[in-house]
């Protein structure tokens, strides 16, 4: 802990003043505090799980002279964490009768018909206009919308109302009065939160010695990444979170750090700011990344809580074993590091002692003899769990493979490589695809799936197998087409 | 930046100019809609003591309830009332019309989630907390789940039914070339994103008050009176606004609504109840999951001579709206073909599932996408192109009657569509360019295929098709309206609100929307069939048409001129040389006496239905309309992208052309939902797993197809409807079959012959397993 007492209340802006609360519930959601006692009922909530976007709300936080618009899942995102940001709602946008931009242009574009979703599109176009200024395109409508379900429109309209405000940077009340909202901001106490007394609080230390003091006072505390997942333990499962310890003010914690050799991601690096550094590794990274949940969840979301959760299915773990990925997990100021593969011991298990907690990531980029190819296979393209996710890092000699490394997602309790497969791809030529029988004929060897919604064992087993011809066809270069991203309607 | 030109909304070609019918004008609600500030239920301030409702529910899906016992929930923080079976005062009955459910089981176990108490708590989290502590013993059996377990246990929630013409066994024999398949077609969830919500509030004496997300505010409302045992005259139900509907707030909105007033009645309370959403998922009906079983005979040109079909429908536990559901689908299992010998068979299967219920289309789009199927397998046998056996079987003059012995006095729209998009999407060219990328690429393929839509306008249920409206002018001239239908984001509102002002002869913000009120307009048939906007609209415009009349008689007598030289146009009333503004005019009949007020009531003319002899003319007008959808598929995965879609869909002169084209589009992403991505599962045990947006994905925008080419067909009704325009809601729901089909054949791309056995929806597992069918 730091000399100065920590803070016993949280703060943030709303509705153009400083706001300071305490005395709530550590687990209280954001979205029940907008509604059910800020009276604020123009956000909605659609699912309670952060999967529909009908709640997204806009987090303005100060970086250095700027303001950031990042849209959040008010649903899942605990009260606490809006500290030291500037909350916007739908209801802040227009100026009485006059509507903001993408407002107006929804309305012209016909871009709603129930109505009870667009609070949240209108806050993920929000967003949009303010991060893409004049980059926008279909495509970055679409990624901004990925976690905004409508039912009604088809999206067409909305898409069109969201590219026809874009015309330069943007030019609307909040870009005029940035400077001083970001003075505002800078103006927020900051240092270490601590709200509530000993048996239940909601904590944010500012420093990772404060962390770790912290930890070790508590270790029954909960450590809070983003709530994408955390959430649901308290809207789904209903789940009574008494100690929180929130990680969003470590600025440590958010590093991220690239060289020629890899790149160190910071547990509590938010996934969209771990996405660029990904995809300088790989583009198959950029496109895994850019399909994780939506923009509401990979603003939250972190690199530590999707690593720390050990989900069988996280996609990003698979990724990373490919490329021989280590974990960094500290205790008491002492780090230790392994192979992110032997963090996951079993579902829902991993390798992490009481009061310790993951404290970054190391991704080494591959090597110019080594190809490295990551797919997800889903129902859905975009804001889906994968049925199966595969990752492979070949070393190449010339034609012929002399290492593998094969990690899969959703084929087992937790990601894991596929140990037969790489055996059996040693060896195996890149002009011959009769030498990639064997490897994806060890699939089976390597994996007993689950059959469940999302895809049966059979499925996965085959489509495991399939991943390797579609990874070794691409690397040797053949002409053929592989990626459904990449067609077009014929002419 | 390359941005593409945005959609147009077309102009509606008119003989006569008007003045705010045929405009794009903006949902009334869009202005409140981006700034949060229209409310919906559970939007409005809570009066003071509200409670909140939780629902506990059946631990199996099959079985007799043994015990239930509440004690540890009544004990819990916050409860205030546990209410069960016990507690209703009137009938224990939720059902439309065969008393076969319950709004809280207390014998028999009809489905895994089954309300079976409800808990009332002074804050919702509480009321959730509390109906998890329930002790519930079940003499648990093994569920019936799917169609085929309903097939082999035999047990049917309504009788067998079909009809057909010709001997089928012997046309078949007869047939130069014959198929036959069975096709598995899932279900589906609305996925509203208001999820179901109502509150009630108790009033004098033993009034209820309640506030409903619903379709059917007549229906709440006698399912309230019979929970309470109290007449309909005592329970006011209004809806002002639904977050989307799309079927499933028609019968499945009242077990809410009952609750919420069964607790308010125990309790004096105002009550709310607003389901979670895994709650709405595992408590409320989907579309009915079916399987056709069909045989088909054809020539070698693909002219079919027999089509026999086996509608077996997945019901779950009880009849609910299956009457007309299934029946929809047994009049749409020939879609737009003239079927020289058809039987069209109908098995309502009973099944331990949440009771399956309406979802737009109502049935027809699970008979039609049997018959597309089939003539997709016409074509890969022929081989010949599957848009040119589509046009061989189409109703023509003297082949227009239809299995249920309607004539199609329509026989020139659809082919007149189907040339127009085979033109504009570029059909031809485009069926060559797929063939020419798939003979080249052996990991993706693609697929096209051009489908029609024929959707009969009406309900089947032939007492369904009345309205009524209110109307009133106030003294300065603003207008009230009132009518029967609800607004769940289709426009109705708005369409109605055009036809009143253009009546008046006035702009359409004269013209203020009220909410839908039993106490209002009474006795209304839902907001179904795609039928709102006819209907109301002409009982709207009756009503507008009648005070219109009183004041143009009054302003001829005062002007001294015939009454057919008064005209109401631009907010002013003009005759002769003279003109005054409507607020004037309005006033002035106050002052002498005329009646503002009138309430319309319309009833379809010309149509019947004689279901047991199969006889009558159940469908007003038939809507139009195709699709042209190009897909790829990836044969290691089975992953698919739809690629590109044009559709050419008819509205008639349409009341609103931005409110269409959104109708259209909206329906057509939805049907592509339908038969892709949107996969319902149960497990063994009956519980669904797929519920939430985690498990069941609907389409996202970058579902959207890159090209994405929708056209209004604006050509007059031929039929005399409001202002010749068409029902747009449910018909083109069905072009999301074209997506179906092309994905079809890009399965067939993979092999040169064969038959692939694809279900829908078409889930990238699917699509594997149709192209392993194949090998």
């Amino acid at each position: 802990m730091t000399d100065r007492p920590a803070r016993a209340e949280i703060s943030f802006r709303f509705r153009g003043r400083d706001v300071s609360l305490k005395g709530f519930p550590p687990d209280r959601m954001l979205l029940d505090w907008l509604r059910e006692e800020a009276g604020a009922r123009g956000t909605k909530e659609g699912c309670a799980e952060g999967d529909c976007g009908a709640c997204t709300v806009v987090l303005c936080r100060e970086r250095g002279r700027w303001a950031s618009y990042e849209p959040v899942n008010a649903c899942i995102l605990m009260l606490g964490q809006i500290d030291g940001a500037e909350l916007l709602t739908v209801e802040d946008l227009a100026q009485g009768e006059n509507l903001h931009p993408v407002q107006q242009a929804l309305v012209d574009f016909h871009g709603s018909q129930c109505g009870f979703c667009t609070p949240g599109v209108v806050m993920s176009l929000f967003a949009h206009y303010h991060d893409f200024g004049d980059a926008a395109s279909r495509e970055s409508v679409n990624a901004a919308l990925a976690g905004n379900l409508c039912r009604c429109t088809g999206y067409r309209p909305i898409v069109e109302a969201a590219l026809s405000v874009i015309d330069g940077r943007p030019s609307d009340r909040f870009d005029e009065d940035e400077p001083q909202r970001v003075a505002a901001l800078q103006a927020l106490p900051s240092g270490d939160l601590f709200v509530g007394d000993q048996t239940s609080f909601f904590a944010a230390p500012a420093t990772e010695g404060s962390l770790v003091a912290l930890y070790e006072a508590h270790p029954d505390a909960v450590l809070l990444g983003g709530a994408t997942d955390v959430g649901l333990w308290v809207t789904k499962r209903l789940q009574r979170l008494r100690k929180i310890i929130w990680l969003g003010r470590i600025a440590a914690f958010n590093m991220n750090l690239s060289d020629g050799d890899g790149v160190r991601l910071g547990a509590g690096s938010s996934l969209q700011a771990a996405l660029g550094h990904l995809a300088s590794i790989h583009s198959d990274l950029l496109v895994i990344m850019s399909r994780f949940g939506s923009w509401q969840v990979r603003v939250s979301g972190t690199v530590g809580g999707n690593i720390a959760n050990g989900s069988p299915i996280g996609d990003l773990a698979p990724a990373l074993i490919a490329l021989e990925s280590r974990v960094e997990l500290r205790k008491g100021g002492v780090s230790r590091e392994m192979p992110l593969e032997a963090f996951f011991l079993g579902y829902g298990k991993q390798d992490r002692r009481s009061s310790e907690y993951v404290r970054s990531l190391y991704v080494p980029r591959p090597r110019p003899h080594q190809a490295y190819r990551a797919y997800k296979v889903s129902k859905r393209f975009d804001e889906d769990i994968s049925a199966v996710m595969g990752a492979f890092r070949l070393d190449l000699d010339g034609r012929r493979v002399t290492a593998a490394r094969v990690a899969y997602g959703g084929m087992a309790a937790t990601p894991k490589r596929a140990a037969a497969c790489e055996a059996a791809l040693i060896g195996a030529s890149l002009d011959d695809p009769a030498t990639w029988e064997a490897a994806k004929a060890a699939i089976a060897a390597d994996f007993t799936p689950l059959s469940d919604m999302r895809a049966s064992a059979a499925y996965r087993l085959t489509v495991a197998a399939q991943l390797v011809t579609r990874a070794l066809t691409e690397i040797s270069g053949a002409a053929v087409p592989t990626r459904l991203g990449e067609l077009r309607a014929a002419e | 930046m390359p941005l593409s030109k945005p959609t147009e909304i077309p102009r509606v070609p008119l003989e006569r100019e008007t003045q705010v019918v045929h405009k794009p004008h903006p949902h009334d609600s869009a202005r409140l809609h981006v700034r949060g500030m229209a409310p919906y239920i559970d939007d409005l301030r809570e009066p003071q003591g509200m409670l909140h409702l939780a629902v506990g529910g059946a631990t199996a899906a099959a079985g007799r309830l043994v015990s239930l016992d509440l004690a540890a929930v009544r004990a819990a923080p916050g409860v205030v009332a546990v209410l069960s079976a016990v507690d209703i005062p009137g009938a224990n009955d939720i059902a439309p019309a065969f008393k076969d459910e319950p709004l809280f089981a207390f014998d028999e176990i009809l489905y895994h989630g089954q309300p079976l108490f409800a808990v009332a708590a002074t804050e919702r989290d509480a009321a959730r907390r509390a109906a998890k502590l329930a002790r519930i013993e079940i003499a648990a059996t093994p569920p019936a789940l799917s169609v085929e377990d309903a097939l082999a246990t035999g047990a049917r929630v309504l009788p067998d039914y079909e009809f057909g013409r010709g001997d089928v066994e012997a046309a078949l024999a007869a047939a130069p070339h014959r198929l036959e398949g069975k096709f598995a077609i899932g279900g589906q969830e609305h996925f509203y994103l208001e999820g179901q919500v109502s509150s009630a509030s108790p009033g004098e004496g033993r009034e209820m008050n309640v506030q409903a997300s619903t379709q059917d505010p007549t229906e709440v409302q006698h399912i309230v009176a019979r929970i309470l045992g109290i007449p309909d005259a005592f329970v006011n139900v209004e809806t002002r606004r639904m977050g989307g509907g799309f079927g499933g707030k028609e019968s499945q909105a009242c077990a809410w609504a009952a609750m919420a007033a069964l607790a308010a009645h125990v309790t004096g309370a105002p009550c709310k109840i607003r389901l979670d959403r895994d709650d709405d998922f595992i408590l409320t009906g989907k579309r009915h999951a079916f399987r056709d079983d069909w045989r088909v005979g054809f020539d070698a040109d693909g002219r079919v001579s027999v089509y026999e079909v086996a509608l077996n429908a997945n019901c779950g536990c009880s009849a609910d709206l299956s009457p007309g559901v299934v029946d929809r689908a047994m009049f749409h299992a020939s879609n737009c073909y003239y079927l020289p010998v058809a039987r069209i068979a109908s098995r309502r299967l009973k099944t331990n599932i949440v009771s399956a219920t309406a979802f737009r289309g109502f049935g027809g789009p699970q008979g039609m996408i049997g018959i597309e199927r089939a003539m997709e397998a016409v074509a890969r046998d022929t081989g010949r192109d599957a848009l040119d056996v589509r046009l061989a079987n189409l109703y023509r003059p003297g082949a227009d009657q239809t299995p249920y012995n309607m004539k199609v006095e329509d026989c020139a729209t659809l082919p007149a569509i189907l040339a127009d998009l085979a033109a504009s999407s570029d059909y031809r060219a485009r069926r060559e360019a797929v063939r020419a990328f798939n003979a080249s690429s052996p990991i993706l393929k693609k697929g096209l295929a051009l489908t029609p839509v024929q959707f009969g306008i009406s309900f089947t249920l032939i007492h369904l098709n009345q309205a009524g409206a209110l109307v009133h002018v106030y003294s300065d001239g603003s207008i009230q309206l009132n009518h029967g239908g609800a607004e769940m984001g289709q426009g109705l509102f708005t369409k109605v609100a055009q036809v009143v002002a253009e009546e008046f002869g006035v702009p359409l913000d004269f013209v203020r929307i009220t909410a839908t009120n039993t106490a209002k307009v009474p006795n209304a048939s839902p907001t179904a069939a795609s039928s709102g906007t006819d209907i109301n609209g002409m009982a709207a415009r009756i009503a507008a048409g009648e005070v219109r009349a009183r004041m143009a008689e009054f302003a001829a007598q005062g002007w001294g001129l015939p009454l057919a030289e008064i005209e109401f146009r631009e907010g002013r009333v003009f005759g002769g040389n003279a003109s005054m503004s409507f607020g004037e005019l309005a006033k002035a009949c106050r002052l002498n006496r005329v009646g503002l007020s009138a309430a319309g009531y319309y009833k379809t003319p010309d149509i019947s239905w004689d279901r047991a002899h199969v006889k009558g003319k159940p469908f007003f007008y038939f809507a139009y309309g195709a699709c042209c959808a190009e897909v790829a598929i990836d044969t290691l995965t089975g992953e698919s992208r739809v690629l590109g879609a044009d559709i050419l869909h008819d509205v008639g002169s349409s009341l609103n052309p931005a409110i269409d084209m959104g109708q259209v589009e909206g329906a057509f992403i939805q049907g592509m939902g339908w038969v892709t991505t949107e996969e319902l599962v149960w497990d063994g045990k009956g519980r669904l797993t797929t519920h939430a947006p985690a498990t069941y994905k609907i389409p996202v925008a970058s579902d959207t197809p890159a090209r994405f080419n929708t056209r209004l067909y604006l050509r007059p009704n031929a039929t005399e409807s409001l202002y010749r325009s068409k029902a747009v809601g449910e018909p083109p729901f069905m072009h999301g079959i074209a997506v179906f089909c092309a994905l079809l054949d890009a399965v067939h791309a993979c092999a040169p012959r064969g038959h692939a056995d694809l279900a829908s929806p078409a889930t990238p597992e699917a699509i594997l397993n149709a192209i392993a069918s194949l090998r």
